[in-house]
């Protein structure tokens, strides 16, 4: 079951999520090694396939760089759930069909290496170590539509053709 | 409506809109740079989509790490060229033309009131200190922007700043916007449109508003704007190549905002942004007297002419106590200093000149700190890591402290040296 690995921060930023002295490529797998590396040099070695990350406010603030959301997601994780995201990283990770969960009480309902399972359509995360359930307000229809298409460019390819 | 709202109005086709609303944009530019558009290149040709929606209508030049500082970043530049030759891009600017993008594209007359205008950057917001709307973007919007030359937005409602008084001696834009995001904080205005206005606004050149919509992005803002005057007109008359009619929208006087922010810009001090947040402002007097290891002049947000004429003014006759980087933005800034003999100054105060690049802002090259240096920088990001190690620590200031503080090699006062 996936587990939280959770930073009681504000503004995590992109700096932190994936350092510029990376941005030479944009492959995934090698992003990924490096995920979240100035912030937690320990986290690519903790994570698991289908983990989420769980933090504070402004999550992904900084930079427009896509990479962000590519060496989370390359790092194996599902989700992230903050209080709040910056406005770039929120919008590149739905259009990477890449789940963001607004949560404003998450992060005081779980603990790093909860077990978590998330209903995204209904809005609910079941925290089964600590058999809580946190409601969200779930994505409005189309940002789940473009999640749903796999990302926005399966989502506009249809018509560009 | 205010300006915002009236652009994005006329890009979707609509009599009106508002904030919230979900409309679909017309893009009028498109910036791409080497290290957001290379993927969007992949990305398109994964898609089988071999085409951009217009040729003349998108900006390219490579700068975050040009020249090539590693042999990946050169295979990012390989990528960007042979796309950019393969579409004819009108506006291609290769190494020896290409320049720091935000000073480049208004530099060059790309950026026209009332447009519609998204980059592969987040300070692409720095263009609406031409009355513009303009946001950055990451690599996938970009690709379907470049496919498409249209994108979704939710429109922004707007947060007015109203800069009032007159700037004091030694106190420039840069000081302004620190102290703005230092009230606001970095999440401030997120999702938000930063509107400024105000008697100490007319009194700045452009590149002076550039800086302050340059870091509308610091307080998480989806663009930062300010209305059209004579200082735009004059501007524009100077540098637009296509001189065809622009649209200039203004804010309503009954416009509908968040909230109105007050400044007096007289009481505003020489600040610096301490460790590790751009909302870390202080007032000069507060922090005077740390020691630096680096100074570093350059970057979109204080690397135009003007503020390497005010960085000489002070280093002229001087020698700097820390290494110190001058980084013209593009390559008719650095021509222009070199001209205007601001090349000898650097030269005599002991300065390294450097070519148009991005380079150390974002820790990329040509001036990364080592675990435990501090730096204090013209750029406008001060996270953790940003210059190089996630041990170095960066100080925000306007070119006249970095120039002030070179000499002194501590955080100082530029008034000392005026």
């Amino acid at each position: 079951m996936p587990k939280a690995h959770v930073y009681k921060r504000d503004h995590i930023n992109t700096d932190e999520i994936i350092p510029a002295r990376y941005l030479n490529t944009d492959n995934e797998a090698e992003l990924a090694k490096h995920c979240l590396e100035d912030l937690d040099a320990d986290f690519v070695n903790k994570v698991k396939p289908g983990d989420c990350i769980v933090a504070g406010e402004d999550f992904g603030c900084g930079s427009s760089r896509e990479h962000a959301v590519w060496a989370i997601r390359g790092a194996g994780i599902l989700a992230v759930i903050a209080k709040s995201f910056a406005r770039i990283f929120y919008r590149n990770a739905i259009n990477n069909g890449f789940y963001v969960i607004e949560s404003a009480d998450a992060l005081e309902k779980i603990d790093n290496g909860d077990e978590l399972e998330i209903d995204y359509k209904t809005g609910l995360i079941k925290n089964r170590t600590a058999d809580i359930d946190i409601k969200f307000e779930p994505l409005p229809e189309f940002a789940r539509e473009i999640i749903e298409d796999g990302g926005l460019l399966n989502h506009i390819t249809k018509t560009i053709k | 409506m205010t300006i915002t709202e009236k652009i994005l109005a006329r890009a979707a086709g609509k009599k009106t809109v508002k904030p919230g609303e979900l409309i679909n944009a017309k893009i009028d530019i498109i910036m791409c740079h080497d290290v957001t558009t290379p993927p969007a290149i992949s990305m398109l040709i994964e898609k089988g989509i071999n085409k951009v929606f217009d040729s003349e209508k998108i900006v390219v030049t490579p700068d975050h790490f040009q020249p090539a500082k590693d042999i990946k970043s050169a295979e990012l530049h390989k990528r960007l060229d042979e796309w950019a030759k393969r579409h004819n891009i009108k506006h291609y600017y290769k190494i020896g033309r290409a320049g720091v993008c935000h000073a480049l594209l208004p530099e060059q007359g790309h950026i026209r009131p009332g447009e519609v205008i998204v980059g592969g950057d987040s300070h692409t917001c720095t263009y609406g200190a031409f009355a513009a709307f303009s946001t950055g973007i990451g690599s996938t919007d970009l690709a379907a922007a470049i496919a498409t030359g249209q994108l979704w937005f939710k429109v922004p409602a707007s947060i007015k700043f109203v800069l009032n008084g007159s700037l004091g001696l030694g106190v420039y834009s840069k000081d302004v916007i620190l102290t703005v995001i230092a009230r606001t904080g970095v999440d401030g205005a997120l999702y938000k449109a930063m509107e400024f206005a105000g008697p100490a606004l007319a009194e700045m050149s452009m590149e002076a508003r550039m800086t302050i919509t340059n870091m509308a992005i610091e307080a998480g803002a989806k663009n930062g704007i300010i209305g059209f005057d004579d200082v735009t007109k004059q501007y524009l008359d100077e540098h637009l190549k296509d001189k065809k009619q622009y649209a200039v929208f203004e804010s309503d006087n009954d416009a509908t905002y968040d909230k109105i922010e007050q400044f007096d810009c007289s009481k505003i001090e020489p600040m610096v942004a301490l460790p590790h947040l751009p909302s870390g402002g202080v007032p000069i007097a507060d922090c005077a007297g740390k020691k630096m290891d680096q100074a570093y002049i350059g970057s979109c947000t204080n690397g135009r002419i003007e503020d390497l004429r005010i960085a000489a003014k002070i280093l002229k006759g001087k020698t700097v106590a820390i290494r110190t980087l001058i980084v013209p933005a593009t390559p008719s800034i650095w021509k222009q200093a070199n001209d205007e003999g601001l090349f000898d100054i650097f030269y005599e105060a002991g300065c390294v000149i450097a070519a148009p690049t991005c380079g150390a802002c974002l820790g990329g090259f040509m001036g990364v700190l080592a675990a435990g240096e501090k730096c204090i920088s013209t750029t406008n990001r001060n996270f953790v890591g940003r210059m190089g190690s996630p041990k170095s620590e960066v100080y925000l200031a306007s070119p006249a402290t970095a120039a002030a503080s070179a000499i002194t090699g501590k955080l100082e006062d530029p008034r000392k040296y005026m």
